[in-house]
């Protein structure tokens, strides 16, 4: 036990003393949150639209301030021909232009059918089908408002509800796909590292000549990174309640657990590069793309799994941050239980036991 | 133990599928004697020496370390053997005391021990200011005197030293040499893999390794003298230039 004590001190003192890894390790996900929840976002607010009125009447002219009144639009030029907007769209600050056509107000109120053409710049495709949405709620919104009197023969009203997150926040989906990108980073990559380093050392091979059993050795190297790992989902987790105002619906306890659990998965994996790594080089370069990539890309976090092409549905299986982030956004945005996340849970205990079942094996293959 | 002798091989032989990297060596070393093992780069040294160390099973053939059997006492052998390799195996992010004390702790020595024992280490190697600096602040031979010292600390019957003197100055060489013979006087048995032909002078007995045979092994003396050589470089010169094998 005080042998076990001394290796896992030492670590701590490995740890503590590179400062700057240290730094990174604890600042990343309190950045990384910072920037997905203000920086990076989906939601449009203020986006710059240009108008060419061709119709200029009373109808078209409340149009336009209707959605000049709303908070997704700044209209910032308003353009007299239609040659204009190529010209606007290359200079690029211009992201859509609303062009109405010459009777517009006349076609309304006599044909009951007038156009409005959405002019989008998708060189940023999200943002423009984004763009074009918003607007044509509005023009829905107004059509509605100046028909009221009048009543259509038919109509169906939609009535959307979202439901666990009534505001569309990005902050919903993305704070559980942090937690497991810097999990995954702070398990996978430095435990990879740490052992590496040790061989580069020369210090692996005079602790495996001592009588210390390689497994306490592991063991030793892992319990640090376990509690900064723990340290940065308490970091994550205080920042999307506080800041992000993302709640947690579940059971706080289950969550942590289930983020211990995923932090082992990502610690085994790192021991396995570790084991098949002799540079530290190596052993980064096979966590980033063995690990880091496949979180961000088939974890549903970033991109729906759903739209893959089928192949990548299927290897998307095998990355464990993928049930992670089930796990989390089941538990943390829609509040369910155990009984709902057991199997991801049990997918989770069984690609554990396998990692480390490998990395083991591997390491005692190594000595022989 | 009999008659003194801590390590004894008969017939110890390595084969990686068909290429056999040690082919049935067999020696014997007697408690404190230096023991040089020496060999082109490729030789089976390495390899050898692992067995010795209980970092790897023999494929056939025998071999007692501190009279532990390499194939089923290797946890035994491992309590009796101190190591050094030529990386010298330090961390250099921890300081000279918190060095010193977590090898020793890896041997599960009581803390009374470790803490007496540290303070006089540190006088033999002049380094009692020191013990709370970095030993990456510290000059490549005093890390390398503190290496030997570490591998040491926990009192082994042996003493492994995988070319220790890699990289130093003749002046350290000569002054890590100093401390080997001190540790060889206490009882320590060193076994040490060189390239430097003069070290191999300063050894009691020396053993020529080449494509994993031991080709000859005497005292350097007698050695000169059976093959008509001036120097032990000389007789290395002779027997490697038999090798087939050559590089890593």
């Amino acid at each position: 036990m005080k042998q076990f004590a001394s290796f896992v001190k030492k670590e701590f003192h490995h740890i503590l003393r590179d400062r700057r890894t240290m730094f990174i390790l604890l600042f990343m996900p309190i950045a990384q949150i910072i920037i997905f929840g203000f920086a990076l976002t989906n939601e449009v607010k203020n986006s710059r639209i240009a108008v060419l009125d061709n119709a200029k009447d009373a109808d078209a002219a409340s149009l336009i301030t209707q959605i000049g009144k709303s908070n997704y639009f700044n209209i910032e030029q308003v353009l007299y021909t239609q040659r204009d907007i190529e010209k606007i769209f290359q200079k690029g600050k211009i992201k859509m232009v609303i062009v109405l056509p010459q009777n517009f107000g006349n076609d309304l109120q006599h044909f009951n059918h007038a156009q409005v053409q959405l002019i989008a710049d998708a060189s940023d495709p999200n943002v423009a089908s984004t763009l074009t949405n918003y607007a044509s709620a509005i023009i829905v919104d107004y059509q509605n408002r100046v028909t009221n009197d009048r009543k259509l023969p038919y109509t169906i009203n939609t009535e959307v509800r979202m439901l666990y997150n009534p505001q569309g926040k990005g902050a919903y989906s993305f704070v559980p796909g942090v937690m497991a990108m810097v999990l995954m980073l702070v398990c996978t990559m430095m435990t990879a590292i740490t052992v590496v380093r040790e061989k580069e050392m020369g210090t692996m091979e005079v602790m495996l000549v001592s009588p210390v059993r390689p497994l306490k050795i592991i063991i030793a190297k892992a319990i640090p990174y376990l509690l900064l790992s723990m340290v940065n989902v308490a970091s994550i987790l205080l920042l999307s309640v506080f800041v992000l105002d993302v709640p947690i619906n579940g059971s706080l306890t289950l969550l942590i657990a289930e983020s211990i659990l995923f932090t082992l998965t990502c610690l085994a994996f790192g021991l396995l590069i570790s084991t098949v790594t002799d540079s530290q080089q190596t052993a980064m370069f096979i966590s980033l793309t063995g690990m880091f990539l496949p979180t961000v890309m088939l974890s549903g976090f970033m991109f729906p799994i759903e739209n893959m092409p089928l192949a990548l549905q299927i290897i998307s299986n095998i990355v464990p941050a993928k049930w992670f982030y089930i796990i989390v956004k089941n538990v943390m945005i829609k509040g369910t239980g155990f009984t709902i996340v057991w199997k991801e849970t049990l997918i989770l205990v069984v690609m554990l036991f396998a990692l480390l079942g490998l990395a083991i094996k591997k390491f005692k293959i190594r000595l022989a | 133990m009999n008659n003194g002798v801590v390590i004894s091989a008969d017939g110890l032989t390595k084969r990686f599928g068909d290429f056999t990297a040690v082919d049935a060596i067999s020696f014997e070393v007697s408690k404190g004697e230096i023991f040089g093992f020496l060999g082109a780069n490729g030789a089976g040294k390495t390899t050898a020496m692992r067995m010795l160390c209980g970092l790897s099973k023999p494929t056939s053939g025998k071999a007692t370390v501190a009279g532990y059997d390499v194939y089923n006492q290797t946890e035994k052998i491992k309590r009796n053997i101190g190591y050094m390799s030529q990386k010298f195996s330090l961390y250099e992010d921890l300081t000279v005391k918190e060095n010193i004390r977590f090898y020793a702790g890896i041997y599960g020595k009581p803390d009374n021990f470790i803490k007496e024992k540290t303070e006089r280490v540190l006088n033999e190697l002049h380094l009692q200011s020191e013990g709370n600096k970095l030993v990456k602040s510290l000059p490549l031979g005093w890390k390398q005197k503190l290496a030997f010292s570490v591998a040491i600390f926990h009192e082994p019957q042996i003493v492994f030293l995988d070319e220790p003197t890699g990289g130093v100055d003749p002046v350290t060489r000569r002054e890590f040499w100093n401390m080997i013979y001190k540790a060889a006087a206490s009882g320590v048995t060193v076994f040490v893999t060189t390239h430097y032909m003069d070290e191999a002078e300063y050894c009691n007995r020396v053993s020529i390794m080449v494509d994993g045979k031991i080709e000859a092994l005497d005292s350097p003396t007698q050695m000169k003298k059976t093959f008509g050589a001036k120097s032990m470089d000389e007789v290395f010169i002779k027997l490697a230039r038999k090798a087939v094998r050559s590089g890593d």
